[in-house]
């Protein structure tokens, strides 16, 4: 895992990983409105770090993200989530009450009931603990595969 | 060898208990869709999100996708410990 492997492959990475990237991050955002959310979204941006991972050395992948990144990504999405769902409280809530649900606001916009296009402004905190479950999804799966191959290198410099 | 005979059996009586309790249970009679037909009927009007699924995992049952997200995050915790960078000279301590 320690060189890179060919340029026919860094270059699919290379293209590959900005299709893969905004696919995941349309399910992150759709995923009130179509099959999806922040799991399957997260998930799929992994991917698109993954297969950098895998496509280039890992002193490269280093030098443009560092570990603390995705760290710092998976912390703050839990945190976010947590922190949309305790939000309630003071504002005289249940706690995980979906407080912005038809309020105007941010993703607050009245839904018309029955059968309708979509519209992305809807479903009060619906979309925000999607994008934090995206961001911590996506930065736990990287940082699982990173810690790895890492993992893989020092092992074989051991030896 | 009485182990393989007593492992033999414990096997097949095990197995056929199992399959006769999984095929006396009448599946799906009586129907019981009670939450089912109400997430249906009142989850766009609830919630706002066009995507049953989604306003069942992140609105109806949040407390789940709270667990599930603590679950990952030991998931990785316990990654990082196991393949953690060692330092050149350190020891290993079993205890």
């Amino acid at each position: 895992m320690s060189d890179s492997l060919s340029k026919i492959i860094r270059t699919t990475a290379d293209v590959m990983f900005l299709f893969i990237t905004v696919f995941g991050f349309y399910i992150v955002l759709h995923g009130h409105l179509t099959p999806g959310g922040g799991f399957q979204g997260g998930a799929v941006i992994a991917t698109g770090f993954i297969l950098l991972i895998v496509a280039y050395k890992l002193e490269d992948f280093l030098g443009w993200f560092q570990k603390r990144t995705f760290q710092n990504c998976e912390m703050s999405g839990l945190v976010l989530f947590i922190g949309t769902a305790l939000a309630a409280i003071p504002l005289g809530y249940l706690f995980f009450m979906n407080f912005l649900n038809g309020t105007g606001g941010l993703f607050g916009q009245a839904v018309p009931f029955g059968i309708n296009p979509g519209f992305l402004n809807t479903a009060g905190t619906i979309p925000i603990m999607n994008i934090a479950v995206g961001i911590e999804v996506l930065g736990g799966l990287s940082i699982i595969i990173l810690y790895m191959t890492t993992g893989i290198r020092s092992h074989e410099e051991g030896e | 060898m009485m182990r393989t005979k007593v492992a033999w059996f414990t096997l097949v009586v095990l197995a056929g208990s199992l399959l006769f309790a999984a095929l006396s249970i009448p599946f799906g009679d009586p129907a019981m869709s009670d939450m089912d037909d109400y997430f249906i009927a009142h989850g766009q009007e609830q919630t706002g999100a066009n995507n049953i699924v989604t306003s069942i995992v992140f609105d109806f049952r949040a407390f789940d996708t709270l667990g599930e997200a603590c679950v990952l995050f030991t998931a990785v915790f316990g990654v990082s410990v196991l393949f953690r960078l060692r330092k050149k000279g350190e020891d290993y301590e079993y205890e």
